[in-house]
């Protein structure tokens, strides 16, 4: 939270914005991050920033895994990763444990 | 009001510009994580990243294995907490050489915060070149340090048997991640009826490929079976 904070901040400050009124984000399912616990961290580390009141946009990026023995990418409902061919969980995830700062919207 | 002909309505918003950034938030910690294993490489030390969640006995655990130890083998440890350094205290009373990572309010390590660690190891003496193995003792929290690699070559996740067997399904991005999961307080699995099969069973939906070690710090049981795993 605190370098999303950051990075927010400086982006803004390079861009010369006077004001972050959106902050896009991509949320993996699988990157540990609640959506409500980010919304709040964003409020409390933004206050008093060029970005206080911005709006923060997740978009919910779904888990995707890779099963070596089966040669299958899947997804799956649960966050335990089993392949749905052969049941065993796989350690290789290929999509959504990242959290990505996708774009701000500045005014100016 | 609307300023130009004070018709009453509140003026349109202003049209933001937006700007694409595409930055992965965690790339950065990666990147860090990296350079944190080459120095880790090159000194030819064992690092080993700690995950539990609080009060399921890291600490003691180190306490142990510092207990355990040859006297040649060379140990210290970084222990995280979101405030006092009553954990590094403890480890240097039981001869382990240890440097405290106060976090304030983040719950996790990340692999910045072990770096500069590693400097205030180094001027107390003891650099990674003269260590065989070093132990990081993340911050208690079994969620949010499973997404921060710290350099580390092994992960090893704990759970007490007072906690329940459940546990590795309730937090399986954790479980999932880990090396080697360690099942501590054995000594008390009797006393609150723990069901060794049951955990087995969690454990084996999301961490199938870990190794499965138990101990005791209070005993000594195990402790020198998951020094030899630390180091083999």
């Amino acid at each position: 939270m605190m370098a999303l904070g950051e990075r927010v901040l400086q982006v803004a400050s390079r861009e010369g914005a006077e004001r972050v009124v959106v902050i896009h984000l991509r949320l993996g399912a699988l990157a540990g991050v609640d959506p409500l616990a980010l919304q709040t961290a964003a409020e409390v580390v933004l206050e008093g920033t060029v970005a206080e009141g911005a709006r923060l946009a997740i978009e919910a990026v779904p888990p995707a895994w890779w099963c070596g023995p089966c040669h299958l990418e899947f997804s799956a409902s649960d966050a335990l990763g089993r392949c749905p061919a052969c049941g065993l969980a796989s350690r290789q995830v290929l999509r959504g444990q990242d959290l990505v700062l996708h774009s701000l919207e500045l005014d100016p | 009001m609307c300023s130009h002909c004070a018709c009453g309505l509140p003026p349109a918003p202003p049209l933001a510009r937006e700007v694409v950034l595409a930055e992965s938030l965690l790339a950065r910690n990666d990147h860090q994580a990296a350079h944190n294993r080459e120095h880790f490489r090159a000194a030819g030390v064992q690092v080993v990243n700690v995950l539990s969640s609080p009060g399921t006995g890291k600490t003691a655990l180190l306490e142990a294995l510092a207990a355990r130890a040859p006297s040649s083998l060379r140990l210290a440890a970084l222990v995280g907490d979101l405030a006092t350094d009553q954990d590094a205290r403890r480890l240097q009373q039981a001869g382990l050489p240890a440097v405290q990572i106060t976090t304030g309010q983040v719950c996790h390590l990340d692999a910045a915060m072990v770096h500069q660690a590693l400097a205030q190891l180094e001027e107390a003496g003891h650099p990674l070149a003269a260590l065989d193995l070093l132990l990081i003792e993340n911050v208690g929290n079994l969620v949010c340090p499973a997404a921060f690699a710290l350099g580390e070559q092994r992960r090893v996740v704990l759970l007490s048997v007072t906690e329940g067997e459940d546990k590795p399904l309730k937090y399986p991005a954790t479980f999932h991640s880990a090396d080697l999961v360690v099942i501590t307080k054995v000594d008390l699995a009797e006393a609150v009826g723990f069901d060794h099969a049951l955990v087995q069973r969690s454990l084996q939906q999301v961490a199938p490929a870990a190794r499965v070690l138990h101990t005791s710090a209070r005993t000594g049981a195990g402790i020198d079976a998951l020094l030899a795993a630390l180091l083999g």
